[in-house]
């Protein structure tokens, strides 16, 4: 009892460095860019904001990664479907927003119907004028494929390497059928050319900033609510399932009804981020689903650590800001450099950079001379995932 | 059942011995005047040289019925130039010579006619592009020298010409073509050009006068596939008055549509045999690295693509031989792709066995790096492997059938590649202590089998086999760094679909599904099929979650 007192205190603790370095960063941001003339030195462009903007939607998306991942030992490979499927849902309600500013005019219709000849709007586009609706279906729609999908999974006891490519062949088939243009999203382009949001038109700084700070509260409330479901006594039997599903079947617990209800959260979780990242980068088409996506997405939480939480948004952020960095300069070795991370974090970091910190924290510490609590076992447990 | 199998046999017999003979014949359409001297002397041997120059110049006419007849005059000349001349004609090398007002060869040589006798070949001179024009010929004529043409050459010793021309005649009712094609019936040996003689003699007696000839001739012809036969008996039902007859050829017509039915079901299994195939080649070594050893190796596909890229290297090695230097590519490849598994086996899989999810990140990583290397030495472009002569062309059981070489011999190397496997699993001592590792790891190795080399082997075993379902893939896809990417979802749904660990089940997987795709496509479009059998596994796996084929025993509960 006295052992998980004292580990929840340093999780809270943990849970506290995690807010204030996210709150500081996008209030920092927020200040630099809305306060300080664009001539400024210290003024932040419009386009860093977005990127924070976007790097954060990765974050909750790895962090929904995660939570199934690291704490349930289940690796989806398809966690790109719910975000693109979150993030389409959001692109119907913009695409609504355009109305008549479209480049046919057509007040009814998005322009690519308008090209395919179609006469009227599909059922399915039906009520995303209305944000409360698009909003639900955010929610809605990668929730459910979970569901159906993680029911019929789970409860017929598919798992490991089987699962992981079951949700490869879902993100998969997604991503053609997506490309088709009479399934009524875009095809090949997608949709894009969006104008506003709830009125706010997203050219502005104003409304990029606001979308940060959306992400970044939408991070923060995912963050807490996984981390008080891991610690929840939810989350132990989810922990017991990845460790050893057999022996918490045989105690008692229904395992396929906690896999399935965490794979669900994680989903809706997932769709949050696409939805949130489609109104910042301005675009939402058929690539998102593409399998590449979603075990980039694996090696985001690998790299920062699993069953963390902030190992996998610090893995997130990281990764993409490498990305961005190396895609600028020399575009030919990013995919070197994301394959090789692939092999050196799975051969030589199974932890992720948060577990190498805590394994060497007595040693850290030590260096740094600083009077600092120890680390406990708050890293992942010893022993395979798998 | 039996009759059609020993049928197709046969049709494919025939095929083999013909399909020597095809590789000259281009030679022979193309007689340009820069034909070999040997030609001439035989030429001029005790033929009346006027003659021929005499109805050549006719050709100088503007009317189109003079050159007609000179046409058909020309062509009744007994004389070993004449087809020669016809080709020359059709291909307007024989030109008008303003000079003096006649008819010779000539070609085009750096914007000036290089003019030669018709006869002889022998070179007259030059003379500037002004001094002589083309004889012009319209459809018309043209059909007439196709005629011509053919029925000079169904008398050809080839029985392949022979084919080829009878083929072009049916549909003719010239009185003139039905004479030569019945005297030609009359001595013809070779009986596929015997039915086409027949075909085309039947399709002129649906034009007779006589009922009864008329009658027996749609009998004749029910069910006959070459596509002029259903042009004649449609035709004929409009114009025919009597009932008999129009019943007849209605029953007639039913049966060939029946037909065509029954053979487009039979090219669809084709092409899903074909892709049966390629699924296959590109899952049997994955068989064996995931169902044998329980490695997932997401760099599966990028082997098959390494495979593709030393068949493109071996044909860029050896430029003047691409007829055999796929025999060459094969063992290149498989080493080559053996060579790079066994190197992704020491330094990356050893450190991870028994934690399958890091295995396939790691591996999926390894894929990457693959591909950007390729991307890097080669360019992201497609490259082309060049088919062989004996991988092209078809072989036609009948008009509305045929099967491609290349898909043919696929699908037989598929299977070889298959029992070869199986051979060397079950018979070898490589087999045995593959088998026994991957049974129980601890006891094989108690018993003295040195466990790391059985898996370095028994990885390079599997990745050479994707190196050799590269060099199959590039006979029918391009080859890019993208290659091995859209194979790799494929191949892992056919192997968790047959039931992991089981080769036969991989085979049943591979072509029941490159078929129910195919059979899918036309009805639901080459997409949506390939959705449909993605979400028909998916659903599959949920049932029974470990494959059509389950392995069995304690092996199964790892």
């Amino acid at each position: 009892m006295r052992d998980s007192t004292f580990k929840s205190a340093f999780s809270d603790r943990a849970a506290k460095t995690f807010m204030g370095v996210l709150f500081g960063a996008t209030l920092l941001v927020t200040i630099l860019n809305q306060l300080f003339p664009a001539d400024s030195a210290l003024h932040v462009s419009a386009y860093t904001v977005t990127l924070l903007g976007k790097y954060l939607c990765y974050a909750l998306l790895a962090l929904a990664l995660d939570l199934v991942w690291g704490y349930c030992g289940i690796l989806s490979l398809g966690h790109g479907a719910f975000f693109a499927l979150g993030g389409y849902a959001m692109g119907m309600y913009l695409m609504r927003q355009i109305g008549d500013r479209g480049v046919y005019g057509n007040p009814d219709l998005p322009d690519f119907m308008v090209f395919l000849n179609w006469s009227e709007l599909p059922w399915y586009w039906q009520g995303f004028d209305q944000f409360w609706f698009a909003a639900l279906m955010i929610l809605l729609v990668p929730g459910l494929l979970a569901f159906v999908f993680g029911w019929l999974a789970f409860r017929s006891r598919v798992t490991g390497v089987y699962l992981s490519i079951i949700t490869q062949a879902l993100t998969y088939a997604l991503m053609l059928a997506f490309f088709r243009n009479e399934l009524g999203f875009g095809g090949n382009n997608g949709l894009t050319d969006f104008k506003d949001l709830l009125g706010f038109s997203l050219q502005s700084d104003t409304t990029r900033v606001g979308l940060l700070m959306a992400t970044a509260v939408a991070l923060a409330g995912a963050f807490v609510l996984c981390r008080w479901i891991t610690g929840s006594k939810l989350g132990r039997v989810v922990l017991a399932v990845r460790d050893a599903e057999s022996r918490a079947r045989f105690v008692g617990y229904r395992t396929e009804h906690y896999k399935l209800w965490i794979f669900t959260l994680s989903a809706i979780l997932a769709g949050i981020a696409g939805a949130l990242y489609v109104p910042q980068v301005g675009i939402i088409n058929p690539g998102e689903f593409s399998p590449l996506n979603s075990i980039e997405l694996v090696v985001w939480v690998a790299v920062g650590g699993r069953a963390t939480l902030y190992g996998a948004v610090i893995g997130a952020i990281l990764v993409n800001y490498g990305k961005t960095v190396f895609t600028g300069i020399m575009p030919e070795a990013w995919l070197f450099a994301l394959g090789g991370l692939f092999v050196a974090v799975t051969v030589f970091l199974p932890h992720g950079l948060v577990g190498l910190v805590s394994e060497n924290w007595e040693k850290i510490k030590a260096r740094l001379n600083r009077n600092n609590k120890p680390s406990g076992s708050a890293g992942p447990a010893e022993g395979d995932l798998s | 059942m039996g009759r059609k199998f020993s049928r197709i046999l046969i049709a494919l017999l025939i095929a083999l011995q013909v399909s020597v003979s095809w590789a000259e014949e281009p030679l022979q359409e193309q007689t340009t005047p820069t034909q070999p001297i040997t030609e001439n002397s035989e030429g001029a041997t005790g033929i009346p040289t006027p003659t021929l120059q005499n109805i050549l110049d006719r050709l100088t006419s503007r009317s189109f019925d003079e050159k007609e007849a000179a046409i058909r005059e020309l062509a009744n000349q007994d004389n070993p130039r004449v087809i020669a001349l016809l080709n020359a004609l059709m291909n307007r090398e024989l030109v008008h010579n303003r000079k003096d007002n006649s008819i010779v060869l000539g070609s085009k040589k750096d914007g000036q006619w290089e003019l030669r006798d018709p006869e002889t070949t022998q070179l007259i001179g030059q003379v500037d592009s002004r001094a002589a024009r083309p004889v012009i010929i319209n459809n018309r004529l043209r059909t007439v020298i196709n005629n011509q043409l053919a029925l000079a050459a169904l008398n050809d010793p080839e029985s392949d010409v022979r084919y080829r021309a009878a083929n072009q005649l049916i549909g003719n009712d010239d009185p003139e073509m039905l004479t030569a094609l019945a005297s030609r019936r009359a001595q013809e040996a070779d009986p596929r050009v015997a039915v086409q003689i027949d075909t085309a003699l039947n399709i002129a007696a649906l034009r007779s006068d006589d009922l009864s000839t008329r009658l027996s001739a749609i009998d004749t012809l029910a069910g006959n596939l070459h596509p002029d036969v259903k042009n004649a008996f449609n035709e004929r039902l409009r114009v025919t008055q009597h009932p008999t007859e129009k019943k007849a050829l209605e029953k007639a017509i039913a049966r060939i549509e029946a037909r065509i039915e029954r053979f487009q079901t039979a090219d669809t299994v084709f092409f899903g045999l074909s892709l049966g195939s390629v699924l296959l080649l590109a899952a049997i070594g994955l068989a064996i690295t995931f169902g044998v050893m329980g490695v997932i190796n997401m760099a599966h596909g990028e082997l098959i693509m390494l495979g593709a890229y030393t068949t493109y290297v071996v044909q860029q090695l050896l430029p003047t031989s691409h007829e055999w230097s796929l025999l060459i590519a094969i063992p290149a490849a498989f080493l080559v792709s053996a060579f790079v598994g066994i190197l992704i086996e020491r330094f990356v899989i050893r450190f991870l066995y028994g934690r399958p999810l890091e295995t396939l990140l790691a591996t999926f990583g390894v894929s990457l790096i693959l591909q950007q290397a390729v991307r890097v030495i080669f360019s992201p472009l497609n490259r082309t492997v060049i088919t062989p002569e004996w991988m092209s062309g078809a072989l036609e059981i009948n008009p509305v059938f045929s099967l491609t070489y290349n898909r043919l011999y696929i699908i037989f190397f598929a299977l070889a590649v298959f029992l070869a496997l199986l051979t060397l699993l079950k018979k070898t001592r490589l087999g045995l202590q593959v088998r026994a590792v991957s049974q129980n790891r601890a006891t094989a190795r108690s018993l003295g089998i040195r466990s790391e080399r059985v898996n370095a082997l028994t990885f390079g075993l599997g990745s050479g086999i994707a190196g050799v379902a590269g060099v199959a893939l590039a006979q029918l896809t391009n080859v890019g760094p993208n290659l091995g990417q859209s194979y790799i979802i494929d191949s892992f749904m056919v192997v968790v679909f047959g039931g992991v660990g089981n080769l036969w089940g991989t085979l049943t997987a591979a072509f029941s599904l490159g078929i129910a795709n195919k059979l899918l496509e036309p009805m639901a479009g080459a997409v949506l099929a390939k959705i449909v059998v993605l979400v028909f596994i998916i659903l599959f796996i949920q049932r029974k979650p470990r494959g059509l084929f389950p392995q069995r025993g304690r092996a199964a509960e790892e």
